[in-house]
């Protein structure tokens, strides 16, 4: 069944949307990702035009961060003035980001940034994460491995501006989260993603927050940044489709729950390096996509739309 | 089966038409006129028909030279869609990786183009005719009209043609125009799903002998309906407010599925 996209002016597959966004759905509830980083190279290869793929995609993150976030909220694993400090971080890199974008696509070189940051993030995400979790197997077969210690002094602690974090039980300058959430603003804008894979490690080895609060953290951010992404996008590009955007989500939310049920039966190890290797399936297709040359050679442009 | 009583009206009323003019005209009419891109949008087929109506001299001598069998007419029929500027892009290596390097714009091409005729096109039009009435797809997008005209810049809009034939948004229907009894022409045009709201102007030509006889021209009007046209205006009017909703559907959504199913799995 075909179903016009107003925005995106194309005709698809009533099923392939929903169908996209169960799976996408379905891999975000197992492994606790927002999906941004596959949802919007799936646009791509069905056909969507990117600058529509990349603002819907963050429509859709704001969506499938929501029902995470009032999970922490309830469990109290939410750092609100952390995230606050984040978030002015996201909003200010996520400005910075729809410029970028705009000039990049009037560039002709959209595709070409949107495609180099994936295979970049992607790639040094994956491998980190894979080597991180080998690790981790690799411990938890041994016992009495040695542990990590809780807390480290690093360059981060030397910084002015200092500001009590309570419920990350941290004292640091604000200068870190504000650029890590400047980053993870800039890739939202650009990439259509939430930020999380960047932002999770980020929050972990660089500022040294505990683990438990640091996925509802980020969750939390990700909802306002990704949200005036949305906003941003819809005012300055006009590439916000709602139609499609309702797909997805429709499709995201009932394939998270079941995610989620099959992520309880998997081990945490497990199921980190299966992720890792998704990650890093999308970076190597991507990746491809740029070295491989292309049939045709020409693309069409048209001006005043997407 | 509106289209075929109004066929059948115009055959009756052939006879009476004969007598009129000086030269012989085309007349046309399509199945419908209006085209509505709702949700459930996938295409639509237009049946565009008419008559050649001819002058009573021509008759007659037809009738006399029925033997001889004279010089028939052609018929050409282009459907354009609303003109759009484009940009071409150009792929190349550079540093092992495929990337735009070089562009040229084009100020004002067809979104979409169809081409039925009777016969190859090459065969029954000149290349003056084309040129001075823009028929073959490379005269309607001017083809000679990109960049500094060399034939680098050609091959860009060379490329435009490829591509746009490859996606079906340029057709050629050569030999797809029936002609009865040297009369009565018919065709059908399937235009594709993606469309371009605005004006598709349908010209119609007689041909003979290589030129332009007779022209006849009219227009399917293309625009988005129901909820796809409140959205799209939406979108460009109020972009602020659209977004607004955009983030309220996803909140409620987001909000919504998780208060579903933690009442079904605490049920």
């Amino acid at each position: 069944m075909l179903v016009y996209l107003p925005i995106a002016e194309v005709s698809t597959n009533l099923f392939v949307l929903l169908g996209v966004g169960a799976s996408v759905g379905m891999l975000s509830g197992m492994f606790g990702v927002g999906g941004g980083f596959l949802i919007t190279p799936l646009l791509f290869f069905i056909g969507i035009p990117p600058a529509v793929a990349v603002a819907t995609g963050a429509n859709q993150v704001v969506a499938s961060s929501i029902s995470g976030v009032l999970a922490h909220l309830r469990r109290k694993t939410v750092d609100l003035k952390m995230g606050t400090v984040l978030l002015i971080g996201g909003l200010i890199g996520s400005s910075i980001g729809i410029v970028l974008f705009r000039w990049l696509s009037a560039m002709g070189q959209i595709d070409l940034a949107v495609q180099l940051s994936y295979v970049l993030f992607l790639g040094v995400v994956g491998a980190l994460m894979l080597q991180e979790s080998l690790r981790a197997w690799y411990r938890s077969s041994k016992s009495g491995a040695k542990r990590r210690k809780l807390h480290q002094h690093t360059w981060v602690h030397a910084l002015p501006f200092k500001m009590k974090f309570r419920v990350s039980g941290l004292y640091i300058s604000v200068i870190p989260p504000l650029l890590v959430g400047a980053s993870v603003g800039v890739l939202s804008a650009v990439m259509g993603v939430g930020g999380g894979f960047i932002m999770v490690p980020a929050m972990i080895y660089l500022l040294g927050m505990p683990t438990k609060v640091v996925v509802g953290t980020s969750l939390f951010q990700i909802i306002f940044t990704t949200a005036y992404t949305t906003i941003m996008h819809a005012v300055t590009g006009h590439s916000v489709d709602i139609m499609l955007a309702t797909f997805l989500i429709l499709g995201g939310v009932i394939g998270a729950q079941l995610g989620t049920q099959i992520g309880l039966r998997l081990k945490a190890e497990q199921l980190r390096i299966l992720l890792a290797l998704l990650v890093l399936a999308v970076c190597v297709k991507v990746a491809l996509d740029l070295l491989i040359m292309p049939d045709e050679l020409y693309s069409i442009r048209v001006a005043g739309m997407h | 089966m509106r289209a075929l009583a109004v066929l059948l009206l115009t055959l009756a009323a052939l006879p009476l038409m004969a007598a009129r003019g000086t030269a012989s005209e085309i007349v046309g009419a399509l199945s419908q006129n209006r085209v509505s891109l709702t949700a459930n949008f996938s295409g639509s087929e237009i049946l565009i028909f008419g008559a050649i109506r001819r002058t009573a001299e021509e008759l007659a001598a037809e009738e006399n030279a029925e033997a001889s069998g004279g010089e028939d007419y052609d018929v050409i029929i282009v459907i354009e869609g609303p003109r759009q500027r484009v940009d071409i892009w150009r792929m190349d290596r550079v540093a092992g990786i495929w990337m735009n390097v070089e562009s040229q714009s084009m100020a004002s091409v067809p979104s979409f183009y169809a081409i039925a005729t009777t016969a190859p096109l090459a065969d029954i039009l000149s290349l003056e005719a084309d040129g001075q009435y823009h028929i073959s797809p490379r005269e309607a997008i001017r083809a000679e009209q990109v960049g500094d005209g060399s034939p680098q810049a050609l091959l860009f809009s060379e490329a435009l043609l490829r591509i746009r034939e490859d996606a079906a948004q340029y057709l050629s229907l050569e030999r797809f125009v029936h002609v009865d009894q040297g009369v009565l022409f018919r065709t059908n045009v399937r235009l594709p799903a993606n469309l371009t709201e605005g004006a598709y102007t349908t010209r119609m030509y007689l041909v003979q002998g290589g030129e332009v006889v007779s022209q006849y021209r009219t227009a399917i009007f293309v625009r988005k309906d129901g909820l796809e046209r409140w959205l799209h205006e939406l979108a460009y009017d109020q972009p602020f407010l659209y977004g607004l909703l955009a983030l309220a559907i996803a909140v409620l959504a987001g909000w919504g599925a998780s208060a579903l199913f933690r009442l079904i799995r605490n049920s």
